[in-house]
């Protein structure tokens, strides 16, 4: 199994670098994830992290883009309410790397 | 594992020269971005898949069991004599070489395993050298071999560059089922726990909570909530659907891919509009709340354990009948399968629409009717107003899953419908549809992301004539009646054929539907504006 060294310690990730063990994650496992892609996290995107790891308390399942789509445009306005804007924050797209610094699994299945 | 970051330019130029040496002698080149990361071990250890352990396919050293070699040769031995049709295919290939070119994996690869014959001779030889006279004796002569680490690892890697579609099936004059053989093949690397993660996960989550992505009964309410506000916005009508209800007349089970992926979501929309507008009675269920079967792609037993809720939850709840939505693979497990398995279903009643009378006979057996049937007997009978124009956006061609169209020979119902509720409808050529559709490249649970470059390949011959229509009629919408579809065509033509989208039938369904007391509709289910309707609200 793979891992990545968080101050001095061996988390387990799996082949695409998410967490193995949810419980592992705390703000600075994001922050040192989004760093190694090159990446700072501003507000805007802790907005969306914070978002995903709330629903996936409640769910137990990363929301669907729409919903995360809903949500951000009634907390940053209507403006920011499309997925072109998730995408500016997230290349990688909002469901595969926002998921991975929110320490939550990849969903699998006709997806 | 670096990005797969190859061009489509790059891509098509396929070298189809065959290697200088014969094939038992090319050693398996196992490349990244042509296959899938193994499954974890606490998803096998849900279903109890045997032998779990630490792997990688890219490294030499796989950590095989102790006794693997004893495992498969007992595994290929037990299936002989289970299963006749394996045994028959393992004998009967004459080599002609009918099926080289109809493999969308050949086409896209050029790599002689691929050649159906050749991913079939890849265990048959294994076949000859324990279970055959001639193979014993003659052993390479007469195609037999050892059965070593590398030959594994050439089974393993070329049995999940197969999508069990069943093209080639169509054109052996012997009508040998590559599908089977595959299935068998993948069953034995199943016996060393060497399972993929993207159908390992899938399987553990359906298991546990009833379907693939692992939706919770509160989440899949959460997501219909969501697609009904959605509909109260585009149509001013609210919708309010049953969940769990016993003694509806109908339960309905669609795949999971519906209820959270995009374009998914707008096919379930079209089913929460059409079954409102017809006042039908019906529940959706949050148990039995997967179509489709990703242990298909593990092993016969998987399959079977998978599809059992489906008739289970039907004599909870009490229903007549099962109508079943848009999906694949799905349909090969429910057509063929499910009856045998988990019947007889003597509890159910023939499929009858309630709303024209019409007995669906062809499901007599299994109890459970397609949507596209469903929807096309609506159609025929005049019961369902349509308004063709909301769908003049779009110029649509129909993909044939492999499975409804070879798995189930439902050919016309789809076709039917889209040209009741579009305008404008462009078949891709003769050759490319029908019984000899192409695959979408990525189904049996190769849609994972890290094997792109194999699901690039795979989906070339698609969507080579998705670009064709394209070009000589300006198609932009490319229609199907498969979640996988859905989920998989969507990253294909955003690869290939740009400018082209994915649509479930349903959603061109809802899109032309005229609906009882609903507001002038501005825009479609996606919630684009219609041309013409811009500035109307």
């Amino acid at each position: 199994m793979a891992t990545i060294d968080f101050q001095g310690k061996q988390i387990e990730v799996d082949e695409d670098g998410y967490l193995v063990n949810l419980d592992d994650w705390v703000k600075d496992v994001g922050i040192q994830m989004a760093k190694g892609d090159g990446m700072e996290l501003t507000d805007a995107h802790w907005e969306v992290i914070n978002f995903l790891r709330e629903y996936y308390a409640k769910y137990q399942i990363a929301p669907m883009i729409k919903i995360l789509v809903k949500e951000i445009a009634k907390v940053m306005g209507p403006e920011k309410g499309n997925t072109k804007y998730l995408y500016e924050l997230f290349p990688d797209g909002p469901a595969k790397q926002a998921c991975r610094y929110a320490g939550l699994p990849k969903p699998t299945g006709c997806v | 594992m670096a990005k797969f970051t190859a061009k489509p330019k790059d891509l098509i130029q396929i070298d189809f020269k065959n290697p200088k040496t014969g094939w038992m002698d090319t050693p398996v080149e196992i490349r990244e971005h042509m296959f899938c990361h193994p499954a974890k071990a606490k998803e096998l250890e849900t279903v109890g898949f045997p032998n779990i352990h630490e792997w990688r396919p890219q490294d030499e050293n796989w950590n095989l069991p102790e006794g693997w070699k004893e495992t498969v040769l007992n595994g290929i031995k037990e299936r002989l004599q289970k299963y006749r049709s394996f045994h028959v295919f393992m004998d009967i290939c004459v080599r002609c070489g009918a099926c080289a070119d109809k493999c969308h994996f050949y086409l896209g690869t050029g790599d002689p395993k691929n050649m159906p014959v050749l991913r079939a001779e890849l265990l048959r030889s294994i076949y000859r050298k324990y279970f055959t006279a001639s193979g014993k004796i003659l052993g390479k002569t007469a195609g037999a071999r050892e059965l070593t680490e590398d030959v594994l690892k050439e089974i393993w890697y070329y049995y999940y560059q197969c999508t069990e579609c069943r093209r080639c099936s169509v054109f052996c004059p012997y009508g040998i089922d590559q599908a089977e053989i595959t299935m068998i093949g993948r069953e034995l690397t199943n016996l060393l726990g060497l399972q993929l993660g993207w159908i390992g996960g899938p399987v553990a989550n359906c298991y546990m909570k009833g379907n693939h992505l692992g939706l919770e009964p509160h989440t899949i309410k959460s997501n219909i909530e969501m697609m009904l506000d959605d509909i109260e916005t585009i149509t001013g009508i609210r919708i309010n659907p049953t969940f769990n209800r016993k003694g509806a007349e109908i339960l309905f089970v669609t795949p999971s891919g519906d209820l959270f992926a995009m374009p998914g979501i707008y096919t379930a929309m079209g089913y929460l509009m059409l079954f409102h507008e017809l006042g039908l009675d019906y529940t959706w269920s949050t148990y039995a709340s997967e179509g489709g079967n990703f242990g298909f792609f593990s092993s016969n037993e998987m399959a079977k354990r998978l599809n059992s809720k489906i008739y289970a939850e039907a004599k909870r709840l009490g229903v007549k009948w099962v109508l079943g939505g848009e999906c694949g693979h799905m349909w090969r497990v429910l057509h063929q399968y499910m009856d045998t398995w988990n019947g007889p279903a003597d509890f159910l009643e023939v499929p009858k629409s309630p709303i024209t009378g019409t007995v669906f006979d062809n499901a007599k057996s299994a109890k459970m009717t397609h949507i596209s049937e469903f929807t096309a007997d609506l159609i025929k009978h005049g019961k369902l107003k349509l308004d063709k124009s909301r769908n003049d956006h779009l110029k649509v061609t129909f993909h044939d899953s492999c499975n409804t169209a070879r798995g189930m020979g439902m050919f016309e119902e789809p076709r039917y419908i889209i040209k009741n509720v579009c305008n404008h409808f462009y078949e891709m050529p003769e050759n490319t549809i029908r019984e000899k559709t192409f695959c979408c490249g990525s189904g049996t649970g190769l849609n994972a992301s890290e094997n792109m470059e194999l699901r690039m390949r795979g989906g070339l011959p698609r969507a080579n004539a998705v670009k064709y229509v394209h070009e000589q009629h300006g198609v932009n919408m490319l229609a199907n009646v498969c979640a996988i579809d859905r989920a998989t065509l969507s990253a294909s033509m955003d690869y290939w054929v740009p400018g082209v989208g994915v649509a479930g039938i349903s959603e061109l369904v809802g899109n032309a539907l005229v609906m009882e007391g609903e507001k002038e509709r501005t825009a479609d289910l996606r919630g684009e504006t219609l041309p013409g309707k811009e500035g109307a609200e």
